[in-house]
């Protein structure tokens, strides 16, 4: 029997982790990528990544507390088993990237040292200066070189994924296109591996890099790979606005103590450093006094939004944007902890943030979303290592790792959680691969007439799109309508009537993006048709993010529709207010019933999502509500606790709430 | 320039060098592109594709260009803007048309083959890094505990040197630094061709980039126990004995990585190995 090949689409933290920890297990991998892999998008991951540490623990904190804090975040739509396996590995993910030559800063004592980020009271975050993705990545990348050098690996660097090759439904490998030499191949493969990121071009500008299209990823949807919680786009809360970019300033200026402010006057012209501190609005410390600065990142987006759009308070008059200060830190410390992410400000922006506060407004940044994926859970609640049901799509054969798979960040990701999830899933999926290509027949002894004909289906697409008439429609321009349209109704406040408008909106673009013409008609190095393609792959998606949050009729995470929010409390004498609060949790528990589920896309020919509900398993950490800072919240949080004992109580099952949910996976910590 | 408002033109002129296929003849083309603000160069281009028009109205295929993160630190967009080898994204046009306000130039680097317009094919800097071993040659994945600790200056030492994005400026400015672009001959198999390729990207100089990478995993608590390996790749053929010192790659690094500090750290390394090697025969 032939050797078995595993082909991994993506050299991000995610296809690298992947990658190496298969060659380490004698399995053969092509690695594919839009770029060479040292150039994914993993570089512009700047803050850090989460575990738990030595010294967070003598403080109380564990592995369940992790995972409390990512599933509270995530406001509950995020299945427990994986999130609970990802916090149990964070600290042997944290060492294992040391020991691959992580430059992660120090204390003077040579530890590594460790920084707060959002949604957590726990200092959790290890860093490499303000740019932790770009080294973690190098030092897979190096990893990978190594297996390279080797034999073990073979890349396949300029290549677009053009979808997987099915036979009966199971995935045998995929097509693929050389973006110097235009040449379509397949890659007959034992199991096709997606990470390939997340989706934010639909959105026009984004702080994501230039090849995060989301193409791949609707090229499996479309041939069949069910897309889940396509609604949940993270919208960072602190980004510089560019022309062709958004550019990401890290949460960590936060958690190394920058605040975030406005002016009390509005469009106040002086210099920011002479305003006095009373006529300044430190608005995320006056209405969350617990996390500050640090609230998870739906919520200071929202704020900041709020600040700007209804209060009126941007700094300038002709854009939208608030203050995030700096400039009392010292500047060596600025230098050591947050040197990468200043000296992007200072070069696109001209001043030196050390000495001035920064201008930032939301972007949009992370999808929580992405193809649905499997695992197997075990008797601890954490998932079956070495189960091929781990990461798996719903095609036999294709899995989904890294941002581009559904699982972990539910309704909303905290920070420092994404790198930590890239690459445990990278690491995850390799011994459930093993497994499986242990266990069947190898891809290379299928005919020869299945990748042929895939082939040939995708040669002729890319021939019918080389022949279209001119004076069509100009792909750049539709991708811009299509970004404008997206940013306006999907990311921070969301309107169902809008939606339904965005949704015919764009069902006329992507038709109209099927009468594209091409600039280019050549067949050598052709990005246009390239970007064509892609484009044609982006509406797929953008449908299934409009149909979910339409559909959605409730608030949740990032997914903010102002119609359906559960307010707060904040009048009455104390009898009335304690019937609001029974009231609020009553309709907090309909709400729970009716809309804790994944939204599951399925696609139809017609280019249009068709949407089911998946329950979500949480029989780790019960839902409870998410209450950061909500007026009247401990009331809300009192009546809902009692209520919990009360339940705890009549059950004879595991605790339930908050405390005993913590004991009961503290317990294994 | 035509007319100005609020101080800026209401468009401008890119000259773009383009080449069509390696080995085709190479060919300038302008084109007139809308001032906006916060404009770089990646924005330019970006405009020029939408536009498929080149200044004197001619339709024209857009110019390929490589680029990724848009806020250097992927190193993919580098180019010669207005003759300096840089990164596209961080060249702002504000900045550009101050110091030359009739047009912005746009080339691809020198020192790489074509492969379109402004992409080059850098693979020979992957190469070198493989070349040299730039990793850490750890015994696996498996969970062993945290790797060696480190004092804050050491970190404060490598973490510059990490921070190298493989953009090729050292490269471009470097004059022992030399194009090498092979063709395939008749009935070379694809193999036989990269193979050869390999050879003469190996005896060809590896680079600043490349010397650097060396001292970042020579001071490694786990990779200096190689170290005599990487010193002997960049011992070998190719390696820092070409350097001529001409301190132009520290200059033009994006990244302020200290270069020469690496090159002439290696270069005392070398020594002593060679020494040390000498006796130990």
């Amino acid at each position: 029997m032939a050797k078995p090949r595993v082909l991994i689409v993506g050299g991000g933290l995610a296809g690298l982790a992947a990658t190496m920890k298969l060659a380490e297990l004698d399995i053969d991998v092509d690695l594919m990528s839009l770029t060479p892999v040292k150039r994914s998008h993993s570089v512009c991951a700047q803050g850090g990544i989460n575990s738990v540490n030595d010294q967070t623990r003598q403080l109380g904190d564990n592995e369940g507390l992790h995972l409390d804090d990512t599933v509270y975040g995530g406001d509950f739509l995020q299945h427990q088993p994986p999130v609970k396996e990802m916090c149990d590995w964070g600290p042997r993910i944290i060492d294992l990237m040391d020991r691959l030559g992580v430059p992660f800063n120090r204390t003077p004592e040579g530890f590594r040292d460790q920084r707060r980020f959002g949604g957590t009271l726990f200092k959790r975050t290890a860093f490499a200066g303000a740019t932790t993705g770009q080294q973690l990545l190098y030092a897979l990348d190096e990893q990978v070189r190594r297996w390279e050098a080797a034999g073990k690996v073979k890349k396949y660097e300029f290549w677009d994924f053009l979808g997987p090759v099915l036979e009966d439904g199971v995935c045998r490998g995929a097509v693929a296109q050389d973006l110097v030499s235009m040449e379509i191949r397949a890659f007959p493969a034992d199991a096709v591996v997606l990470g390939t990121g997340g989706c934010g071009l639909i959105y026009g500008r984004s702080t994501m890099s230039m090849v995060c299209t989301g193409s791949a990823v609707s090229r499996a949807y479309q041939a069949g790979a069910k897309y889940g919680n396509g609604e949940f786009i993270q919208v960072h809360p602190t980004a510089v606005p560019g022309a062709d970019k958004l550019r990401l300033m890290s949460e960590s200026a936060r958690g190394e103590g920058g605040r975030v402010w406005v002016p009390r006057k509005p469009h106040d012209a002086r210099d920011p450093r002479s305003i006095p501190q009373n006529e300044r609005y430190y608005f995320l410390e006056e209405r969350y006094p617990k996390y500050g600065n640090l609230v998870p990142r739906d919520i200071a987006t929202r704020e900041i939004f709020d600040v700007c759009v209804n209060d009126g308070l941007s700094v300038d008059a002709d854009r939208q944007c608030v203050y995030l200060d700096l400039t009392h830190i010292p500047r060596a410390e600025l230098d050591r902890k947050l040197g990468g992410i200043l000296s992007i400000y200072e070069k696109f922006q001209g001043v030196d943030p050390r000495d001035v506060p920064m201008k930032i407004f939301p972007a949009v940044h992370y999808s929580m979303g992405g193809l649905w994926a499997d695992y197997e859970r075990n008797a601890q609640g954490g998932l079956v290592i070495g189960s091929p049901k781990n990461h798996v799509t719903n095609v036999p054969n294709l899995y989904a790792i890294g941002e581009c798979d559904y699982q972990y960040h539910g309704a909303n990701r905290l920070g420092a959680n994404s790198l930590l999830s890239c690459i445990f899933t990278g690491l995850v999926v390799a011994p459930g691969i093993e497994t499986l290509v242990k266990n069947q027949k190898g891809a290379v002894e299928r005919p020869a007439s299945l990748y042929e004909s895939a082939a040939k289906r995708h040669r002729e697409d890319h021939e019918n799109l080389l022949r279209r008439p001119g004076g069509g429609e100009n792909p750049y321009l539709i991708h811009q309508e299509l970004g404008d349209v997206m940013t306006k109704t999907a990311t921070v406040v969301r309107r169902n009537d809008q939606l339904r408008d965005a949704y015919d909106k764009v069902v006329e673009l992507m038709d109209r993006a099927s009468r594209c013409s091409l600039s280019d008609t050549g067949n050598w190095t052709n990005q246009n048709v390239v970007f064509t393609k892609s484009l044609r792959d982006m509406f797929p998606i953008a449908l299934a993010i409009l149909k979910g949050a339409l559909q959605r009729d409730e608030c949740r995470g990032a997914h903010y529709k102002p119609d359906f929010a559960l307010g707060g409390i904040d009048e009455g004498e104390p009898s009335e207010r304690r019937r609001l609060a029974e009231a609020w949790c009553d309709r907090f528990e309909e709400n729970t019933a009716k809309w804790l589920r994944s939204t599951i896309a399925t696609h139809q020919s017609d280019g249009q999502p068709e949407l089911t509900y998946e329950a979500v398993d949480t029989s780790i950490i019960p839902p409870r509500p998410r209450l950061y800072g909500l007026v009247g919240g401990e009331l809300i949080e009192q009546v809902w606790k009692e209520r919990a004992a009360k339940r705890a109580a009549g059950a004879s099952g595991p605790g339930n709430g908050q405390h005993a949910a913590k004991t009961a996976t503290a317990a294994k910590a | 320039m035509t007319s100005h408002t609020n101080g800026h033109p209401q468009d401008f002129e890119v000259r773009v060098l383009r080449q069509d296929a390696p080995g085709a003849k190479t060919y300038w083309e302008r084109h007139r592109v809308p001032y906006e603000r916060d404009m770089n160069v990646i924005s330019v281009l970006q405009r020029i594709a939408a536009q498929a028009k080149s200044a004197d109205g001619r339709q024209v295929a857009p110019v390929a260009w490589d680029c990724n993160c848009l806020e250097e630190v992927c190193g993919a967009c580098t180019m010669l803007v207005n003759g300096r080898t840089r990164q596209a994204c961080t060249a702002l046009v504000d900045k550009l048309l101050e110091d030359n306000p009739s047009e912005i130039e746009l080339r691809p680097m020198s020192k790489f083959p074509v492969v379109r317009d402004l992409m080059v094919d850098r693979r020979r800097m992957f190469r070198a890094l493989q070349k040299v071993k730039a990793w850490v040659p750890v015994d696996g994945y498996f969970d062993k505990g945290p790797g060696g600790r480190m004092s804050q200056e050491e970190q404060g030492q490598a973490y510059p040197l990490s921070e190298c994005m493989s953009c090729g400026c050292c490269l471009e400015a470097c004059p022992q630094y030399t194009k090498v672009e092979l063709t395939r001959r008749d009935g070379e198999t694809d193999e036989d061709f990269r193979r050869r390729e390999t050879a003469t990207f190996d005896s060809a100089f590896v680079g600043a980039h490349a010397i650097s990478q060396v001292m970042l995993f020579n001071s490694n608590p786990t990779g200096k126990m190689n170290a005599g390996e990487r010193i002997d790749a960049l011992t070998a053929e190719g390696g820092i004995q070409v350097c001529g010192n001409a301190q132009n790659c520290v200059a033009v690094c994006p990244k302020s990585i200290p270069l020469t500090t690496s090159i002439a750290r290696a270069g005392r390394a070398a020594t002593v190995h060679s020494i040390k090697k000498w006796f130990d025969r």
